[in-house]
């Protein structure tokens, strides 16, 4: 089950667009029920410029895959497999030292949770200066001023008087700044942006991806979505890689993907938001629920939901494998996605068991 | 009382003019200050409709919940529920009363007892209404129809809530809502923790029951595709008001408020053909409720905004059939059916509300 994961997601890009490339990654939690792979065989490209979307649900293994290429992960939780290259540097083998180098200048990441990702004793100012202490040399009081800088470009009013304040004085939409503004510091090449906008209310979070937009254009950055929201894949991202139950099970350029879907899942993903559908009409739905990780099944991953299983689907996993443009599935019957019948007769039945 | 107003009067369950509730916080030194959390709310739901509140968080969306339910005790304004003042209710009419309105909670993972097998939870109400299944075989014949009514099996009564996933722990939930026979049940975000392959589930399962059941909803949510989806009136909140109400369609297509607008305007969109062209992006965020603007709550985020947007507090816009906007009735003439915004200078159409018009 091996798949060739070097090319670019998209074959019209030329390779060395490609800021960040993931090949083959697997990561392993040990538990005290044994070790669980909560991450198999995952690859993509992040391209200069451009957002790459990880789109999938709760437990997916997309933020454990953004934790690993920006070297966070738990302790409980390791690579057990793989290659990550940010600029043909392998991120994978890097001692801490490295590690700390790369971080800043050539990373950067936002964090869903704000106020958790802010150290409630230091001021702003001294938590967004110590990049500029740390790998610039700055003094206290340039890092002051870049900090005031900072706060100015993403947007915070006021930045020479609140560049002292403490976080709980900020609001969540601030907070979110802050820590944007923290990640582009140092104008790193790649920005991991882990549910940036969750806990944000809805005209916030237009503001926040606004801000996002700005800051990618004017320093080109290559942006990793992690996000369960559809709507917001549509918008932000150029390419989109869909994963469920620690597989990669479709990825391409969201255009395609969104519009001609190959994966079953992807498909069942897309017909269940409540699009402007009429009041009423029943939504079709993916019937069932997402396997327990230690319970991944032999074969497709996504055998269990599935309308298209059949007897292959349980014995042998499907590699992901050209099925567009620029658009790879890991799926058996793509060939018979577009033609699939939405299950909704099993829509309202049960949850799977 | 005429013929006609005593059908409306029938149709509708609950009725609520004005109502207030202010918290008393403490602050600084000097002591309390007021939060408005409710400041005049005027709303009404229909048997068998389904109401959506929408608002930015702290905006009073959850107080109303609660003193809906019963948990917060108003300071003004009244509610009646099928005619009754829930309120004026003591001991047995009381207790009667709290069968009538139950809730779903967001979070599924915490709202139900992990002590508890899921028939123990679901026939809990049982306990305090005695009367209504007085027999061991006649609540767990209750029991029976309820998991079948939210599609579980039988066997699941015995199961603990870990054994659940999310999508079955919101079966649970609505099945506990479900035990006394509600006529009106306030979901409070009751998908948002779900995964949206499951949401689906537990949308449509709402749709059936409300179908079958003829119950009503408010349903509380921050995610406007979904509340699109399963409403058929809105009422948009903000800070402690609701600043425009009107069919779904309406609110939706041809927002009146300036707020309004920009949720419409803000909230991602799937469908390319239904982006924004020019998408209203609001500067700045929700004011404190402790320090609300004078005037239009809203204008210090407003585009529209004009001086005496500051000094007034702004009259009622309605919204004829024929299109045509004007200064509205006070609130006894309200009907469901209008399209009521609190704006001085009203979104006068769908291209002004940087919404995208479809060709």
């Amino acid at each position: 089950m091996m798949t060739e994961m070097l090319e670019p997601v998209s074959n019209k890009q030329p390779q060395d667009e490609a800021v960040l490339q993931v090949r083959g990654l697997d990561i392993d939690i040990r538990t005290p029920k044994g070790t669980v792979r909560v991450v198999s065989n995952v690859g993509f490209s992040a391209r200069r410029g451009k957002t790459l979307a990880l789109l999938g649900e709760s437990g997916c293994g997309k933020s454990m895959t953004a934790k690993a290429i920006a070297g966070l992960l738990d302790p409980v939780a390791s690579v057990a497999g793989g290659k990550a290259y940010l600029d043909s540097r392998d991120l994978f083998s890097m001692n801490g030292k490295q590690r700390r180098a790369v971080a800043g200048e050539g990373l950067g990441i936002v964090f869903q949770d704000a106020l958790a990702a802010l150290n409630p004793v230091y001021t702003i100012g001294t938590q967004l200066g110590e990049a500029f202490r740390i790998h610039r040399g700055a003094s206290k009081k340039q890092a002051e001023s870049e900090a005031i800088e900072l706060m100015r470009r993403v947007g915070i009013p006021e930045p020479e008087t609140r560049v002292n304040s403490y976080p709980h004085q900020f609001s969540g939409g601030m907070r979110q700044r802050i820590l944007i503004a923290m990640a582009v510091a140092l104008s790193p090449k790649l920005l991991i942006a882990d549910e940036p906008t969750t806990a944000l209310d809805v005209t916030v979070q237009a503001q926040i991806m606004q801000l996002l937009r700005n800051l990618r254009s004017e320093e080109q950055m290559a942006v990793v979505l992690i996000t369960h929201d559809l709507a917001v894949v549509a918008e932000e991202a150029d390419d989109v890689c869909v994963m469920y139950a620690g597989n990669v099970v479709e990825q391409g350029s969201v255009d395609t993907v969104f519009t001609q879907p190959t994966h079953p899942y992807t498909k069942g993903l897309l017909s269940s938001v409540p699009a402007d559908a009429q009041r009423g009409e029943g939504l079709s739905s993916i019937p069932g629920s997402p396997p327990e990780l230690s319970q991944i099944p032999a074969g497709c991953v996504y055998q269990d939901r599935c309308p298209l299983a059949s007897a292959i689907c349980r014995e042998q996993r499907p590699a992901l494998r050209e099925t567009g443009p620029g658009q790879r599935a890991a799926c058996h019957f793509a060939e018979q996605v577009s033609t699939m019948q939405s299950n909704d007769e099993a829509a309202n039945g049960q949850d799977a068991h | 009382m005429s013929i006609e107003t005593q059908t409306e009067l029938e149709r509708t369950v609950l009725e609520v003019q004005d109502l207030a509730k202010t918290f008393h916080v403490a602050s600084g030194s000097s002591g309390t200050s007021e939060l408005k959390a409710l400041d005049g709310i005027n709303l009404s739901v229909k048997r068998g409709e389904t109401l959506g509140l929408v608002g930015e968080s702290g905006c009073g969306k959850s107080t109303l919940a609660r003193t809906l339910m019963m948990l917060e005790q108003p300071d003004g304004g009244t509610v009646r529920f099928d005619g009754q003042d829930p309120f004026a209710l003591r001991g047995k009419s009381l207790r009667a009363w709290r069968r009538r309105v139950q809730m779903v909670f967001q979070d599924p993972f915490a709202s139900l007892n992990a002590r508890m097998t899921a028939g123990q939870i679901i026939t809990e109400p049982f306990a305090t209404h005695k009367d209504l299944y007085p027999t061991a075989a006649a609540r767990k014949q209750r029991l029976k129809e309820l998991l079948e009514l939210v599609g579980l099996r039988a066997t699941d009564a015995d199961k603990s809530p870990q054994e659940f996933s999310g999508g079955q722990r919101q079966r649970i939930g609505i099945a506990r809502a479900l035990a006394l026979g509600p006529d009106l049940i306030i979901l409070d975000e009751p998908v948002s923790a779900l995964d949206l392959s499951v949401q689906a589930q537990v949308l449509n399962l709402l749709n059936d029951l409300q179908q079958q059941l003829g119950v009503s909803y408010i349903f509380i949510s921050h995610d406007l595709s979904v509340v699109r989806h399963v409403t058929d009136r809105v009422a948009v909140m903000y800070l402690g008001r609701i600043i425009e109400t009107g069919s779904t369609e309406q609110v939706f297509d041809s927002p009146l408020h300036p707020y309004t607008a920009s949720l419409m305007s803000a909230s991602p969109k799937l469908d390319p053909a239904l982006r924004p062209k020019n998408r209203i992006v609001l500067q700045g965020e929700l004011p404190s409720p402790l320090d609300p603007p004078s005037g239009c709550r809203f204008r210090t985020r407003c585009w529209k905004a004009q001086p005496i947007c500051s000094v007034e507090r702004p009259d009622s816009r309605v919204r004829a059939a024929d299109g045509t906007i004007s200064l509205g009735m006070p609130s006894v003439s309200r009907s469901e059916e209008q399209q009521i915004a609190e704006c001085h200078f009203p979104v006068q159409s769908a291209a002004e509300a940087g919404l995208a018009v479809s060709a």
